[in-house]
């Protein structure tokens, strides 16, 4: 019978097989992985990092609105006193990239003439913010280009905008047709004056208690005369106890001001 | 003896041969580094990604719904014009006296917004501007099979467009719907923060394009960008919070029945 060969430093073959059956094996699966994992795979992440140039290499079609004033100074000054002066030149006349960067005789940027441009912000929708200066098509001066009395580059007009109503025309029209169509908006809204032009930054005041409406609605106040601009004779002014009418709750709580009979 | 001569050799020889592949697979990316290394060095005003975090602000209530984010869009990024691809477009919400939510984004809000069936009836109604929220936990990337999109050192969430197979799994993943997959290129595309465009010092085009400014840009760890300003002074939501996706897309005024 042989003898097994166990002697230390002698490998045995089926251990040397076995072990260039697993150099092969990894030795083929780097071979691979060289092959198949595409270049800068997983130098910053799960991901080519080759990939992050070619995404900001992709062409730019808009150029920006200090592009613009290179050129058309003149222009952009005019806006910028207006109340466009946020927009940019790009909102309206489309992207121009190429006409401000490149080649300014190759393409010219849209200069949009109709109604519908200017629609398309001032168009009214009850989804737009409150305040944000809307008209309703039909009734401002229909069939009109807009560019007939608002310049798009300073739109105020000549003509005097209505105080409040340019803006806040559903308010307007709301309180047109309810009881309180003869108070003005100052009546209860005192406006700084920047109001018109930073119409963010410096907003109207509302009334802050109950004795305001008090005024005109309290249980003894005068029923003859005039207040607050109003000939109160012949009114029929609901009359509450100011100090226990509706608990504890602000007059606004719960009557909308602008149209008091609204249920 | 003459065998066992041969097998040593043929292990030695194994063994040279992987010790070779190893070192050529180390010494690849190494080289390709130094590459790296020696083009920021040619270009000392390169971009660096890591300086930079990005986020985006949206006012709700400064925005009037004219959709011009989503057109500028459209033109900037080479979106298909059909009325159901977009990276960014704008939803109306009308909440009527039944509290009954009715949301609307015809062509995206591109073409403006029809006037509501029942004016008399709304309780109340605004405008959400929705794009990919470049999410800090992105599902999206944890869904792609083959690694083909990912968020950048500076926050961004891009597509490598030449890797992806087009399997759609970021699509379905995507809580925001903010993805869709590209008729001509065949790969999934989704809003980039215009990439482009932030890399090189510009706005998105949706911001830049904002007429209201109720797209706000910038930086949400720089203490002097527009968009730390607005998270300090403002009540900051976002869109589905519970998912814990950490969106970058900040929302203020967000009314509680926006999804």
């Amino acid at each position: 019978m042989k003898k097994l060969n166990l002697s230390i430093g002698k490998v045995p073959d089926q251990a040397v097989r076995i072990g260039a059956v697993f150099l092969i094996g990894i030795g083929s699966m780097v071979v691979l992985r060289q092959r198949f994992i595409p270049e800068s795979f997983g130098e910053l992440g799960h991901y080519r990092a080759n990939a992050i140039p070619v995404v900001a290499g992709a062409p730019l079609h808009y150029a920006g609105w200090q592009t613009c004033g290179a050129c058309h100074q003149d222009e952009l000054d005019k806006k910028l006193e207006g109340f466009h002066r946020t927009l940019s030149c790009e909102t309206c006349h489309g992207p121009a990239y190429e006409h401000a960067v490149v080649d300014p005789t190759a393409t010219t940027p849209t200069v949009p003439r109709g109604r519908e441009t200017c629609l398309t912000c001032h168009g009214y929708l009850p989804s737009r913010p409150t305040g944000f200066p809307q008209i309703i098509e039909l009734q401002h001066n229909p069939m009109e280009p807009c560019i007939k009395c608002h310049n798009p580059h300073n739109p105020a007009t000549e003509e005097e905008t209505p105080a409040c109503s340019g803006c806040h025309g559903q308010i307007a029209r709301t309180k047109a047709i309810s009881h309180h169509s003869l108070l003005a908006c100052e009546t209860c809204h005192v406006t700084p004056a920047e109001h018109k032009e930073n119409p963010r930054q410096y907003l109207p005041k509302k009334p802050t208690n109950r004795e305001f409406c008090g005024q005109c609605h309290g249980e003894g106040t005068p029923t003859s005369g005039t207040l607050l601009g109003v000939d109160l004779s012949a009114r029929d002014i609901p009359k509450v106890d100011v100090e226990t009418h509706g608990n504890t709750y602000l007059c606004w709580q719960c009557h909308y001001p602008h149209f008091p009979e609204g249920k | 003896m003459a065998d066992k001569l041969n097998r040593r050799d043929f292990v030695r020889r194994a063994v040279e041969s992987a010790a070779s592949v190893v070192m050529l697979s180390v010494c690849g990316p190494m080289r390709s580094l130094g590459r790296a290394s020696e083009e920021a060095e040619a270009e000392p005003a390169a971009y660096d990604a890591t300086k930079h975090y990005y986020g985006m602000g949206v006012q709700i209530d400064k925005c009037i719904g004219c959709g011009r984010c989503a057109d500028a869009c459209k033109s900037e990024n080479d979106v298909p014009r059909e009325p159901f691809y977009f990276r960014t477009w704008v939803e109306r919400y009308i909440i009527d006296s039944e509290r009954e939510v009715h949301v609307d984004s015809p062509g995206g809000g591109i073409h403006g917004f029809p006037p509501p069936a029942t004016e008399e009836d709304i309780l109340r109604s605004f405008f959400v501007p929705k794009l990919c929220n470049h999410c800090d936990h992105p599902p999206c990337v944890q869904v792609c099979p083959v690694g083909a999109t990912f968020k950048t050192q500076d926050g961004v969430v891009l597509v490598d467009q030449d890797y992806c197979v087009g399997c759609r799994y970021c699509i379905q993943a995507c809580p925001y719907g903010a993805r869709y997959l590209h008729p001509e290129k065949h790969a999934a595309d989704k809003c980039t923060f215009c990439y482009h465009r932030i890399t090189k010092g510009m706005l998105p085009a949706c911001v830049e394009v904002c007429p209201t400014q109720a797209r706000v840009f910038g930086e949400i760890k720089g203490r002097s960008s527009p968009l730390h300003r607005l998270m300090k002074m403002e009540e900051i939501q976002v869109l589905k919070p519970e998912l814990n996706t950490e969106p970058k897309v900040l929302y203020t005024k967000l009314d509680g029945e926006v999804r």
